[in-house]
């Protein structure tokens, strides 16, 4: 009901670009995507840079994240140590970089997870209908209810501390959002002539799903796939930052900042370059899926 | 209307007892033994068999279920380990100060991001949207601790323009509040700048305007009250991420309300209280976002008509 409105508009343009025979291919959209929004192409560099810097971490930098030199506590920023060290004396670049691993991975592998639930939960509720749908709606609605960092804080107090936590923990709470917008592109869908032409002819109800809605929804999926990965960043660097996340000697964006906190006065830096390099990323994420939806997804606009 | 209403309202109570079991569930099944968190290593042994029973730790789960929904209908969410002070005491002296807290930064987003919003729609494509598109989207990447660091370091340590020594009135809720509503406002100024641009583009505007009616008074009386329903779901989602970033700013800025309850609960492994912050938030969240379903359907006609 709420959407109403907005997707009337949505689908306006659609016809309009129907119209006009803009049927084209993923690769025209990209290309044109390219051409015309310089910054979402400069995001794009921006995180494949991050990806390149996080897994070649041991190899650009001399030091190890866990490394202490007592005698080189909270140094400026120099030659020798490019962010400075920490309380401990560890190099905040190095650790940065290690960090780097921590949001990529806390930022990819949840949202792949969470995305497969919510498209599987999703298409079944809208396709099939009934008491089905209503279960799966109402779970999502319990898990939508939990302000999001307070479910993912619960999770890891039952799971422990850990990496694989955070994922489950994310994993658990990001689902839902995405099985709503899947169910109700899957409701519009099943109204679709071909998709009743396929269930007059005895198709599967399976292999529908598969072979007409799945395919259909990918453009959203992709779009969402990129908004969701800096929400997953920004919960990881929450819950390590109230120490409920990744624990030391590891490195971890929130983690550096919230122990830099101390020292934020006479060691801004410690706290900073974590922070910058979290916005960096999630604003770059941002300005990709913002781009992405422009291209391949109107729909999507006021969500 | 009423129907509607009130089928919201039964689905709402569904999803309470839902959200009731899942945090009971998450909680219970946490390896390791209450009693001895609560008594520490040295307590006897007649004493933790004599807290069991007390506690009905010692019956089976669904009867421990049963007696927690009771104790929460009827107020009662235990007694902190910790603390060893009633949760609802507890909860009664944090919850005023989260609540000046989110309000105020409700205020902050909703003001500030809906008048840049409108200024971005009217003035699409200008300087200014440019401007405010630019911050805002800085605004929804920008970390919560992030915002509260700045503030601290520039506006207090620099500039010295508030104390941070604390939070002894209203105003020093003032740097928090922003800290907090810095996301909020940056979604909402978006949402409201798209749905402005949409709604500015439909006839009944260029029948405002044929009637002679100024900028303002179209902008204002005819495009807003429409472009703002939408707004509205926005605003009460939001009750629920402003309630998340209430335990991160809680934390950093020292403020003893319901988020920094919670943090503390689990860092000493608490579960009455981590069990009654939660609980309390997301009743908060579910009768936050109830409110605003019955709201919309008053002010959109065509729930408010059931058409």
């Amino acid at each position: 009901m709420k959407r109403e409105v907005n997707t009337e508009a949505a689908a306006e343009q659609e016809a309009l670009a129907a119209q006009l025979g803009e049927s084209d291919t993923f690769l025209d959209k990209m290309k044109r995507m390219a051409a015309n929004n310089k910054l979402a192409v400069f995001s794009a560099i921006l995180i494949l840079l991050f990806l390149i810097l996080a897994v070649l971490a041991p190899v650009i930098t001399p030091y190890s994240f866990d490394e202490q030199d007592l005698l080189a506590r909270l140094a400026a920023p120099s030659a020798k140590h490019l962010l400075g060290t920490d309380e401990l004396g560890r190099d905040v670049f190095t650790r940065l970089l290690y960090g780097a691993r921590v949001s990529m991975a806390v930022g990819i592998i949840p949202t792949v997870v969470s995305m497969l639930i919510g498209v599987m939960l999703g298409m079944v509720s809208g396709y099939v209908g009934g008491l089905v749908d209503s279960v799966i709606m109402r779970l999502a609605d319990v898990v939508l209810s939990f302000p999001s960092l307070l479910l993912a804080m619960v999770i890891m107090y039952t799971l422990g501390d850990g990496i694989t936590s955070i994922f489950i923990a994310l994993a658990v709470t990001n689902w839902a959002s995405v099985a709503r917008v899947v169910r109700s592109e899957t409701l519009s869908l099943r109204e679709a002539e071909y998709v009743e032409a396929a269930r007059s002819m005895g198709v599967k109800d399976f292999v529908i799903i598969m072979r007409h809605i799945l395919p259909n929804c990918i453009p959203s999926l992709i779009v969402m796939f990129t908004l969701n990965v800096p929400s997953a960043i920004l919960s990881e660097s929450s819950l390590s930052f109230l120490g409920i996340g990744v624990q030391l000697p590891n490195s971890s964006w929130g983690l550096m900042v919230n122990m830099g906190r101390t020292y934020l006065y006479n060691a801004p830096w410690i706290s900073l370059a974590p922070s910058a390099a979290i916005m960096l990323v999630v604003l770059a994420f941002n300005f990709l899926g913002d781009g992405l939806r422009d291209v391949l997804d109107p729909h999507l606009k006021n969500s | 209307m009423l129907k509607n209403i009130g089928r919201r309202v039964l689905q709402t109570l569904i999803v309470l007892f839902c959200v009731s079991l899942a945090i009971f569930v998450l909680l219970h099944i946490v390896p390791g033994d209450a009693i001895s968190t609560m008594m520490g290593e040295h307590a006897k042994a007649e004493t933790i068999e004599r807290l069991t029973k007390e506690m009905n730790l010692d019956k089976p789960f669904y009867i421990q279920f049963l007696y927690y929904i009771k104790d929460i209908c009827t107020g009662n969410f235990g007694t902190s380990y910790k603390l060893n002070k009633p949760v609802t005491e507890l909860l009664a002296v944090a919850f005023p100060n989260t609540v000046i807290l989110a309000v105020m930064a409700a205020v902050f987003a909703w003001v500030l991001g809906i008048v840049c919003g409108i200024i971005a729609a009217v003035k699409k494509d200008g300087i200014l949207d440019r401007l405010f598109m630019g911050f805002s989207l800085l605004g929804v990447s920008i970390p919560v601790f992030m915002v509260a660091m700045l503030l601290q370091y520039f506006i207090a340590y620099k500039l010295k323009w508030v104390d941070i020594s604390g939070v002894k009135n209203w105003t020093g809720f003032i740097l928090p509040a922003i800290a907090l509503g810095w996301n909020s406002a940056g979604s909402i100024a978006r949402l409201t700048r798209s749905t402005l641009v949409e709604v500015l583009q439909e006839d009944y505007i260029d029948t405002a305007k044929a009637k002679g009616l100024g900028r303002a008074a179209v902008i204002l009386l005819h495009a807003l009250r429409n472009a703002m329903l939408p707004v509205i779901t926005m605003m009460a989602i939001q009750i629920s991420s402003l309630l998340s970033g209430a335990v991160i700013t809680e934390t950093i800025f020292s403020i003893n309300g319901i988020g920094r309850l919670a943090v503390d609960a689990i860092s000493s492994r608490d579960i009455p209280l981590l069990q009654g912050t939660v609980l309390f938030t997301t009743v908060l969240v579910i009768l936050g976002n109830l409110i605003a379903d019955c709201l919309y359907s008053v002010l959109d006609p065509r729930i408010r008509k059931g058409a």
